[in-house]
């Protein structure tokens, strides 16, 4: 694959363009979204939990909701643009040339990275000056923010090529990212969960996305970082290779 | 050389044979015709040709690149117009021309893209968004997106579906240009005059076979269509020619010797021209007159309605 071909880098332009040209709808409402969940939990439970020894709830939150962004965009990038080319039959343009499988799904993850990566500085500008925050490992930030992003691009290739109608779409958003999201830690410790769910959360590869991210923070996570790094290194491997494999065989694009 | 080249290709859909072992071989420079009624299996064809669809059995080759597994190489000498007028509603005309350009791996491209935006008509709308555009518009860029990377080989699936004549003169006048220069062309339209016009070959096809594949020339030839008119001063028609009187107006026609509605008007069938004089020589001896005569040759037309209704099947060869 070359990695930096014209026509990955055209698919690229043309995937971070599309986002662009909506960005209230793609960047600044998701932004505004988080600060609300900022706001409410922040001022309920500020002061009554402490997830962290020595972290404050509102400063343990961020981080959280900053990954919950990245990861619900960096999914919804990939999928929307995918199901919304298939239903209006304009994907032809992208299967006419001759794309490779891998410079189709790299454009498209990679995009999804751009676009997860935006609304997650987004977030953290505008909520970081309720709580002082510590960069104590910024290359762990930067790794998992990195690897959670590609990883919900890639799932959101798979949905969007899955998928064949919106409410198809919206179900795989509904009914498996968001749960897995909410229930990976982003508002708690997973510590403070029964054993039952403790032992649950641990089969959510989502937890160690945000426990790895929010390492990167405060020094402190409820698994090793290297742990996480590793499952979710895993889990994007398998992903892509499943993203990659649909792409290759045409499934649901060439019939 | 060799433009494409399609081998016993088979296509089911939930056990429904759109395609059964077609094979056809399109030389380059060439300007083909690919006819057929709806549910033929045109677009499935079509679709086999660009990559959208993968045969069951048998193989298509662009410049002698597989489609499936030499897919670079055969989709860059492959430019497709699809059926459907689809368009990407983010982008303006430009953008959209420009994208295009860069998944064909053509960077700097402006040159040629401007040119075949003039080409089509289509300078004047460069910065206007897709939405904003008119249905034969969003055809013109169809066309250009399917123009940007000067494919050698060129596929229209109904160019002309549906817009005006504007466009239809535009773009055959731009087509017939690129033909000329060496481009191969495949054609799919309903409009068969067009067809007649402008494809030099044909072939066509029903319920997923070919049932007629040949040149334009000789398929006119060749099926029995073309009819001699004539008008008469005084006189009969002889019983020998009562025969070759056209079916709908021998049902006219009470008795085709005593003309009654139709005048003394007659359409007589004549399968080869040499029987034109056949038919002179009977009149004169039956001593009538001609008053007019009009020899009018089958068109596509006749040919493609005798030949999906199934009646000459047997007198047209596929070459």
């Amino acid at each position: 694959m070359n990695f930096f071909s014209v026509g990955f880098k055209t698919l690229f332009y043309k995937e971070i363009l599309r986002f662009w040209k909506v960005a209230t709808q793609t960047i600044a409402a998701p932004i505004v979204t988080s600060m609300l969940y900022l706001l409410i939990f922040g001022h309920v439970l500020e002061g009554r939990v402490q997830m962290l020894e020595g972290v404050d709830y509102t400063a343990f939150l961020i981080p959280g909701l900053v990954m919950m962004s990245v990861l619900q965009n960096a999914f919804a990038n990939s999928s929307s643009s995918l199901i919304q080319s298939k239903i209006t039959g304009n994907l032809v343009f992208i299967l006419l040339p001759p794309l490779s499988h891998w410079e189709i799904l790299s454009a498209y993850v990679t995009a999804s990275i751009v676009r997860g990566l935006s609304v997650g500085l987004g977030v953290f500008v505008i909520t970081a000056w309720f709580a002082h925050l510590s960069f104590t490992f910024p290359l762990w930030i930067i790794v998992f923010a990195l690897l959670g992003a590609a990883i919900l691009g890639a799932m959101g290739v798979i949905a969007g090529i899955w998928a064949e109608k919106f409410d198809q779409l919206a179900a795989f958003q509904n009914f498996l990212i968001m749960p897995a999201t909410f229930l990976a830690g982003v508002f708690y410790s997973i510590r403070k969960l029964p054993p039952f769910w403790l032992a649950v959360s641990h089969f959510n590869p989502f937890f160690y996305m945000i426990d790895g991210f929010r390492y990167g923070f405060f020094g402190k996570s409820d698994v090793s970082p290297w742990t996480s790094l590793a499952i979710v290194a895993v889990f994007f491997v398998v992903l892509a290779g499943v993203a990659i494999n649909m792409l290759r065989r045409g499934y649901k694009l060439r019939h | 050389m060799t433009a494409i080249q399609i081998d016993s290709v088979e296509k089911s859909y939930k056990g429904f044979k759109a395609l059964k072992g077609v094979s056809l071989t399109i030389e380059q420079g060439e300007f083909f015709g690919l006819l057929g009624p709806n549910g033929a299996g045109k677009t499935t064809l079509i679709s086999c040709i660009a990559g959208l669809i993968r045969p069951d059995v048998g193989s298509v080759r662009i410049h002698g690149h597989d489609v499936v597994k030499d897919f670079r190489a055969a989709r860059m000498a492959l430019g497709v117009v699809p059926q459907e007028l689809v368009f990407d509603p983010f982008f303006t005309v430009r953008e959209t021309l420009r994208l295009q350009s860069g998944y064909f791996g053509l960077k700097n491209n402006d040159k040629w893209i401007d040119e075949v935006m003039e080409n089509l008509d289509l300078t004047a709308k460069a910065d206007v968004n897709m939405r904003a555009l008119s249905g034969g518009m969003k055809r013109r860029v169809l066309v250009a997106q399917a123009l940007v990377h000067k494919p050698p080989v060129i596929v229209l699936d109904e160019p002309t579906a549906g817009v005006d004549v504007e466009l239809r003169q535009t773009l055959w006048k731009f087509i017939s240009r690129l033909n000329k220069e060496g481009h191969t062309v495949v054609l799919t339209t309903h409009y068969l005059e067009e067809a007649q016009a402008m494809c030099q070959r044909v072939a066509m096809l029903k319920t997923g076979n070919v049932v007629a594949l040949d040149s334009m020339s000789q398929l006119l030839r060749r099926v029995s269509g073309s009819s001699l008119i004539v008008h008469l001063k005084s006189g009969a028609l002889p019983e020998g020619l009562r025969s070759l009187v056209a079916h709908d107006e021998a049902d006219a026609h009470d008795d085709a010797s005593k003309p009654n509605g139709h005048g003394n008007k007659y359409t007589l069938r004549v399968n080869e021209y040499g029987e034109v004089e056949h038919i002179l020589a009977r009149l004169r001896e039956s001593g009538a007159q001609i008053d007019e005569m009009q020899l009018q040759q089958a068109d596509l037309e006749d040919i493609f309605i005798q030949i999906m209704e199934g009646e000459s099947q047997a007198g047209v060869a596929i070459r």
